[in-house]
């Protein structure tokens, strides 16, 4: 063993003074340190191995798509959808219409509500039995698959009021709001007491110290848990099989009649087996790829602001 | 607040205080209210189909819309069956992440990696799904297929490793291990973050080499953790809808063969819906509150368990 032999190095002889050489202290090779060795680079292959999927996908919608999107740009991001599947060529202006709308609409109704509920568990409820429950129940949320999301608002919207954007927007707003509640409560936490306290101090009523003292300056944080929920939502398609149909033409109205995402046109179109629909579908997902990005790269900017002023 | 001791600094709670209370609870309380009309909304709705079949909609194989027989059980078996083999791919991977990210990486390099396995989460699941369909399932049958070949005489991993198919449990099981892979590995990096620092150093000061002391402190001491992560990550994988229905197949069927095709509740639902008359979209329906209750349990398992390695830490 490696220690042995160090300490014998050291101890043995029993002639210090005639020891020219300093014993060698470092690490004797043993396969106890070889396997840590082997260990510590399958660590870092699991990385490797984990980003290569990520790096593919990437690469291929880049490939297949960039020539669907540029091709008379911006024409495939304004242009109606062909009718026909073995159409070739643009657009998917509807889609993108309908993304931008149904996910706007969508964080207009999750975030002010995914606010208060984390204010409430963090300012109001904190260690309170009710609160506690509220907090477990809305993390079992956050596992509720989207289908069931999408079949629920089915049963209790679109039922009673038809086919509409604002239907789709009512069932990602469901599926983000457990996770605005969670990031935004995490932020809350960061917030030190002491400014609350002063605040108090200064004869300011609970609501106006959360809304003008709290809320401001968790604010990046805030947006950025936001931004990665948005995110999220933009590229989910489940959801909406049920409660926004699906349209060939620009639908601007969120409120009323059927409509159409990226999302559910790379899904109807990925199950094709025509060149021009799968083309489309490429060049839908470089687009869905992109806000996705985009969101999640300003959600990062936001948060490092934010840990960078801690 | 926690404060119970402490006198009431604050000022008594004007009208438009007390609103914002209750718009705040009311808040919270709209989690509670909305699980509870999901549970309520998919056993009503489903009662159709399920009292037409009885206990045999849970029990039965065959789903059969021609005749009006609806029996979830291969579905039930392909979804746990694919997301078995997405966990079995996941975890390894994710562990050795979150250890390489917590124990072995240099402080510089920690963001970055983080950064970049949050990538996966990235990409919506119908970009994954139509990536499975288009590009992964060709060459992806070759490569079962050479699994195939070396194991088609050993006794059980031959009906395991059997004759293979691009979209099949595994190309749905590689997807959606690539898909749950951030969550397993941000919550077990948060639990391995916790490991007191003086555990570490005391185990690397009794001449433990680095892999012996991650053995010897930091796996036991978030055990608990990585278990609770490791269930999120199952409740994903068996919820998780698009990718699963453009990579598993469509064939209802139940096979030990890992490389066949099959079928999973949500792909189904997603599936069939556009074209299902009235008892179909109640059996779907059906499928559906199945699959909440599945995910609901792993979910109630998961969090519990999460929640007391979370006060153990605290105490």
């Amino acid at each position: 063993m490696a220690a042995t032999t160090r300490i014998s190095g050291i101890g043995g002889g029993g002639q210090p003074a005639t020891r020219t050489v300093a014993p060698d202290l470092r690490a004797q090779k043993s396969w106890r340190r070889t396997k840590s060795g082997i260990m510590q680079w399958l660590m870092g292959a699991s990385i490797v191995v984990a980003l290569l999927p990520v790096i593919f996908v990437v690469i291929t919608v880049i490939g297949k798509g960039a020539s669907s999107v540029f091709t008379g740009f911006p024409k495939f991001l304004t242009a109606a959808i062909p009718n026909q599947e073995r159409k070739v060529g643009p657009g998917m202006g509807p889609a993108v219409v309908g993304t931008l709308l149904i996910t706007a609409l969508a964080t207009a109704i999750a975030v002010p509500l995914g606010i208060l509920g984390a204010v409430y568990l963090h300012e109001y409820g904190g260690r309170s039995p009710f609160a506690k429950v509220v907090r477990f129940l809305s993390n079992v949320m956050t596992g509720v698959p989207s289908i069931v999301m999408g079949l629920f608002i089915y049963v209790i919207f679109t039922l009673n009021f038809g086919y509409s954007g604002l239907g789709g927007a009512l069932a990602l707003a469901f599926l983000m709001l457990p996770i605005i509640i969670r990031s935004v409560e995490v932020m809350l936490k960061l917030v030190p007491t002491s400014l609350r306290e002063a605040s108090y101090a200064l004869g300011t009523s609970k609501s106006r110290t959360v809304l003008t003292v709290v809320l401001p300056s968790a604010l990046p944080g805030v947006i950025s848990g936001c931004l990665l929920a948005v995110a999220r939502a933009a590229g989910e398609t489940a959801p909406l099989l049920f409660t926004i149909f699906t349209v060939n033409q620009t639908n601007r109205n969120v409120f009323s009649g059927a409509n159409t995402t990226l999302s559910r046109q790379i899904f109807s179109n990925a199950l094709s087996s025509l060149s021009g629909a799968q083309g489309r579908a490429w060049g839908a997902a470089l687009t869905l790829l992109a806000i996705a990005f985009l969101f999640t790269i300003i959600a990062r900017i936001a948060s490092a602001r934010f840990s960078a002023k801690r | 607040m926690a404060i119970t001791t402490a006198p009431k600094l604050t000022r008594r709670p004007t009208p438009a205080d007390s609103t914002f209370r209750y718009m705040c609870l009311g808040a919270g309380v709209l989690v509670l209210i909305v699980l509870g009309l999901i549970t309520y909304t998919m056993t009503t709705k489903s009662w159709d189909a399920v009292s037409h079949m009885g206990l045999s909609f849970f029990t039965d194989k065959h789903w059969d819309i021609a005749n009006q027989h609806y029996g979830a059980l291969s579905y039930i078996f392909g979804t746990l069956y694919s997301a078995t083999i997405a966990i079995l791919l996941a975890v390894p991977l994710s562990l050795g992440i979150a250890l390489f990210t917590t124990q072995v990486a240099p402080l510089w390099l920690k963001r970055p990696i983080t950064y970049l396995i949050d990538l996966l989460a990235v990409v919506p699941s119908v970009v994954w799904g139509l990536w499975g369909a288009l590009v992964l399932a060709a060459p992806i049958r070759t490569f079962f297929n050479h699994i195939h070949d070396i194991f088609k005489d050993v006794p059980v991993l031959g009906t395991i490793f059997g004759a293979a198919q691009g979209k099949s449990f595994s190309t749905a099981g590689i997807i959606l291990a690539v898909m749950i892979i951030p969550i397993i590995t941000s919550l077990s990096r948060e639990v391995m973050e916790t490991v007191p620092p003086t555990d570490r150093e005391g185990a690397l000061a009794l001449g433990a080499t680095r892999w012996e002391m991650i053995k010897g402190t930091v796996l036991p001491h978030s055990r608990t953790g990585i278990i609770g992560a490791v269930m999120l990550g199952l409740g994903r994988a068996m919820g998780e809808t698009i990718a699963a229905a453009l990579v598993i197949g469509g064939a209802a069927q139940i096979s030990s063969n890992a490389f066949a095709s099959g079928d999973s509740l949500p792909a189904v639902i997603a599936n069939q819906w556009s074209e299902a008359d009235t008892l179909q979209k109640s059996a779907l329906i059906g499928l559906a509150m199945t699959l909440f209750a599945m995910t609901l349990i792993v979910n109630l398992i998961a969090n519990s368990v999460v929640n007391r390695s979370e006060r153990r830490r605290a105490v």
